[in-house]
């Protein structure tokens, strides 16, 4: 089974990788970046099943993740929409 | 019995491939966020498949719930239809032709790779010095005592993604629902007791059993935003309560740092908590970076200073 789930990893990474290079949008490409972390992430669990029982490294490194990963993502929106508020004044001044 | 776990793991990762597809190549946006939240649920189910519950946890709170409510006021900001980034020059789509092709061969190499990956596992190791740890379970041993450092810095880059939104200008108030809707205050006022039971109680099993500090903290974060939401929290806002506010975001990291130096202090090793006091101070570090979390969290999603 842990085969299995280390090959749907290595498939999400590759479409998150086409997803974040053929895009033009920039909340397109956030997300695609969160599915490669999600991929990662998930690489790393199916690693820790090991032959001698479940190791917790990888669980907290992957906790430990997700939370620089909403924080990544937070910092990336804000600036997203920080820049195209300033585009937009930029476009048509009042 | 067999070929139902089977079949359920076919379910789970053709569902996981399509909504990532889903999510990465509609052409509309609106469709493609949805279809990524959808996304962070099912990947809670392949993490309770995968025997990590700890990590079910905080991804059904933070993946779904904060990054959908982030994505979804990004949304709402963001010019329908057109793209926000650059055009890319002409001269540049060979080039981004050719780091698709590559991607694409990169897979398979890693795809290979991860079919033969050898397994080494610390289990044994961390079973061995649990007891030195002041707590039974493991992922909580390793998250706050055996590796430490490691959290506190992720909390110093969690504040720092929050100086930098805040750095940004004043907040984005939130815009009114175009239709009125009665039962959302009224939901949010039944459902605050529960965002404060849940995670107590996440934070009470965190020593011996899946919970902790982490989901505790999501799922308190994900209710101050429900708070937000329905602008039943207007004190975050006001220039008087600045300086508890920063207080409050720098106070898990400050009582970590003050544990870390005082383990210091008593043994002469940068983060050794004797274990006399090791289920106390864990206790405290739990509680405190838990309500820090949950303060962050809601700092994102305001996407600016409050008080300026």
């Amino acid at each position: 089974m842990s085969q299995f789930y280390a090959v749907l990893s290595a498939l999400l990474c590759g479409m998150a990788l086409i997803g974040l290079f053929q895009t033009e949008d920039l909340l397109r490409r956030i997300l695609a970046l969160n599915v490669l972390a999600s991929a990662v992430f998930l690489l790393l669990v199916t690693v820790a099943r090991s032959a001698e029982g479940i190791d917790p490294v990888p669980h907290v490194m992957v906790l430990t993740g997700i939370v620089v990963a909403v924080s990544t993502t937070a910092a990336a929106l804000a600036l997203v929409i920080r820049a195209n508020e300033a585009r937009r004044k930029h476009e048509d001044p009042p | 019995m067999r070929v139902l776990a089977w079949g359920f793991d076919v379910f789970l990762a053709a569902g996981l491939l399509w909504l990532a597809w889903q999510a990465l190549f509609t052409p509309r946006r609106f469709s493609a966020v949805v279809n990524f939240m959808a996304f962070y649920l099912l990947m809670a189910l392949v993490w309770v498949r995968l025997d990590a519950p700890d990590i079910a946890l905080a991804e059904a709170a933070i993946g779904a719930g904060v990054t959908g409510a982030l994505l979804l006021t990004a949304l709402g900001r963001l010019p329908a239809g057109s793209s926000a980034g650059a055009d890319p020059r002409h001269w540049q789509r060979p080039l981004q032709y050719l780091a698709m092709a590559g991607a694409g061969l990169g897979v398979l190499w890693l795809a290979w790779a991860a079919y033969h990956l050898p397994r080494p596992g610390l289990a044994t190791e961390v079973t061995a010095v649990l007891d030195a740890t002041g707590v039974s379970h493991a992922v909580t041993a390793v998250l706050l005592n055996l590796r430490a450092f490691d959290t506190l810095l992720e909390i110093v880059i969690m504040l720092a993604a929050v100086v930098l939104i805040w750095s940004l200008g004043p907040p984005l108030r939130t815009f009114a629902p175009a239709t009125a809707l009665p039962g959302l205050p009224a939901l949010s006022h039944l459902l605050h007791p529960l965002f404060l039971l849940v995670p107590a109680y996440l934070l009470w099993r965190g020593t011996h059993a899946p919970g902790g500090a982490f989901p505790a903290g999501a799922v308190m974060g994900a209710g101050g935003i429900l708070l937000l939401l329905t602008d039943t929290a207007p004190w975050i806002y006001l220039r008087r309560h600045r300086m508890l506010l920063h207080l409050l975001l720098t106070a898990g990291m400050a009582l970590f740092l003050a544990v870390a130096l005082g383990g210091m202090l008593m043994t002469g090793t940068f983060f050794t908590i004797p274990l006399l006091l090791a289920p106390m101070l864990i206790m405290a570090v739990e509680v405190t970076t838990a309500l820090s979390i949950a303060l962050m969290l809601m700092a994102f999603y305001l996407y600016g200073e409050p008080g300026r």
